[in-house]
């Protein structure tokens, strides 16, 4: 599909890339040198058969081959990612619970509209704010993600923070609402009273029946996001000079480097595929009820 | 005729209708007021915004280029001299035609398929669920990245991609409320009377699905502006000359190391107003339909 959709659709590959002014001549020759004049299933053969063996075809526009550029480009993203996660996942857990705790107090006001004020924001714009503040203004972090050479991991740490922090604050909305929903609900529940009743410290009763329970849809939640968290690296990538997977699709996208864009789109719905994987098997996991493999 | 008589002799005198209610809860919300507030302040930007803005957005003036925030220009001026406080006053426009259009296209596309396959269900109800789940599982900016680099850069075409993106999640919510409502009793009196199947989806059921589908489209008129004001920063959505929000960051923000903050601060700050703007108003209107 993703084949279909990069391949089919765009017209004539040589011309895009040799430019209107080029002679008719060169751009023949340079679709024979791609292989793009071939039919379109032999072309599909070659490449889906290349990829599956980690041949990702040759880059149109860079001549050489995708894979490593793919690979290197996915590394910077997941580190990217790691921070962003790192840094989301235990605050936007302990914002939801403290709004639970404090229902319907000021402190749970704050952070429920305060979240779901950051949320709904475009990652550019809050992006583009926070680089005003921290990098432009105050001057406490550099103002692009591109690290010295051979930089150590705190160096890279710190040119990660601010291009982490917008898609921490977008994530961060949803995760603290999902967490105070859970947390809602179980303190609500039949079994926190009778923990509650048979005399458990409350903090006994937070931590062993409480958390347990509110928490996993909140797992589900942080795994689906994985989905939308591609889409604001594509953003996030490009406004910072970061050399990731959404920036080389971006790139390759603009430069109708097809190899590369199809490569990239199909290694993300890789990516995508493991999470939604790895969330259920960590749900059933920490969920007793339900078990994989179907036993009873 | 006999169920309008019925529903009037039923309701008791001093009650007001369904929609009344909602209007009057409506004026009550603060959340809705405040969000339909800053919304309208900038439809009429939109609209007029070229009447009352001091320069022409459009017209550089290569001399007072990049000058700071001053009496003369509020907001300061861009690379090529232009006025920022008229650009982000007009930029409003494009944003507000584009974003709309391509709701409305989600909402009919969405409402139609959500009725048609939770009023049939069966087999037809599979095969499209199926490749609506399909296509929801992919990123909505990754979709639109290759439309748009296969159909060209348009107006159109972001309409359509952003519309058609959205239609399957809109036609999920109408999905479900049609499984409720098909079971009740209106819904067989009709199919007892014989009408088509086409009256009973849009005559019978469509106008007791309404309360969901608004909610929806405002709350995908939130993520539309999201997905445009995206889109255009990435340099696939509005074009240039146009003074739009997103498309004036992409073209500054390259400068702002050298301290020219003003050239994109105020867009990202309409951009953020417009869309917290909309979201009060969802808000609003969610809260008063659980009243």
């Amino acid at each position: 599909m993703v084949f279909l959709g990069g391949q089919v659709l765009p017209g004539n590959v040589g011309r895009a890339i040799l430019g209107p002014f080029a002679d008719q001549r060169a751009v023949d020759t340079l679709n024979h040198t791609l292989g793009v004049d071939r039919p379109l299933l032999t072309q599909y053969w070659s490449w889906i058969s290349g990829f599956v063996q980690g041949d990702m075809g040759t880059s149109y526009v860079l001549r050489r081959p995708v894979a490593p550029e793919v690979i290197r480009a996915l590394g910077n993203s997941l580190k990217l990612a790691a921070v962003a996660f790192a840094l989301v996942v235990p605050i936007g857990i302990l914002g939801g619970v403290v709004a639970a705790l404090n229902l319907n107090r000021p402190l749970d006001r704050i952070i429920s509209l305060g979240g779901l004020s950051v949320t709904v924001l475009p990652e550019f714009v809050t992006g583009i704010i926070l680089i005003l503040i921290f990098g432009v203004w105050l001057r406490w972090l550099p103002i692009s993600a591109a690290w010295p050479r051979d930089a150590g991991f705190f160096t890279q740490l710190y040119y990660l923070i601010l291009p982490s922090l917008p898609l921490f604050l977008v994530l961060f909305g949803y995760i603290a609402r999902m967490a105070r929903a859970g947390m809602i609900e179980a303190l609500d529940s039949d079994y926190t009273r009778t923990a509650v009743l048979k005399g458990l410290p409350w903090r006994t009763v937070i931590w062993r029946h409480v958390l347990r329970n509110a928490l996993l849809p909140t797992i589900t939640v942080i795994a689906t996001q994985t989905g939308y968290l591609i889409g604001g690296l594509v953003v996030i990538e490009t406004l910072f000079r970061y050399q990731g997977i959404g920036s080389l699709i971006f790139t390759a996208a603009r430069g109708k480097d097809f190899p590369m864009l199809e490569s990239g789109i199909l290694t993300i719905g890789i990516v995508y595929a493991v999470a939604t994987l790895a969330a259920d098997f960590l749900y059933s996991v920490l969920n007793p009820r339900i078990r994989l493999g179907g036993e009873q | 005729m006999s169920a309008t008589d019925t529903t009037t002799q039923e309701r008791p005198i001093g009650r007001r209708g369904p929609y009344a209610e909602l209007f009057f809860a409506l004026m009550r919300s603060g959340t809705f007021l405040t969000g339909f507030a800053i919304v309208l302040f900038w439809v009429i930007c939109a609209l007029f915004g070229e009447h009352f803005t001091p320069y022409d957005p459009l017209a550089d003036d290569i001399i007072n280029a990049l000058s700071p925030p001053s009496a003369e220009h509020w907001f300061g001026t861009d690379q090529i001299g232009r006025d920022v406080f008229s650009r982000v006053i007009v930029g409003s426009r494009d944003i507000l035609t584009v974003a709309p259009l391509a709701t409305l296209l989600a909402t009919v596309a969405g409402t139609a398929l959500g009725l048609f396959t939770g009023y049939f269900r069966g087999i037809a109800d599979d095969i499209v669920s199926r490749v609506l789940e399909a296509f929801m599982a992919i990123p909505v900016v990754i979709v639109a990245l290759l439309a748009i680099v296969a159909l060209g850069t348009s107006k159109a075409t972001v309409i359509v991609v952003i519309g058609l993106s959205f239609a399957p999640i809109i036609a999920r919510t109408v999905r479900s409320a049609v499984l409720a409502e098909r079971e009740l009793d209106y819904v067989a009196a009709a199919q007892l009377r014989h009408e088509s199947a086409f009256h009973t989806m849009f005559v019978e059921i469509l106008p007791n699905v309404i309360p969901p589908i608004l909610v929806e489209t405002t709350v995908r008129l939130g993520y539309a502006i999201f997905a445009v004001a995206t889109l255009s920063f990435m340099g696939f959505g509005i074009q240039p000359p146009s003074p739009d929000w997103g498309l004036s960051i992409s073209n500054n923000y390259g400068m702002i190391g050298g301290g020219f903050w003003w050239t994109v601060l105020f867009d990202a700050l309409a951009i953020a107003s417009l869309v917290i703007g909309v979201n009060l108003v969802t808000d609003g209107i969610q809260g008063a339909l659980n009243d």
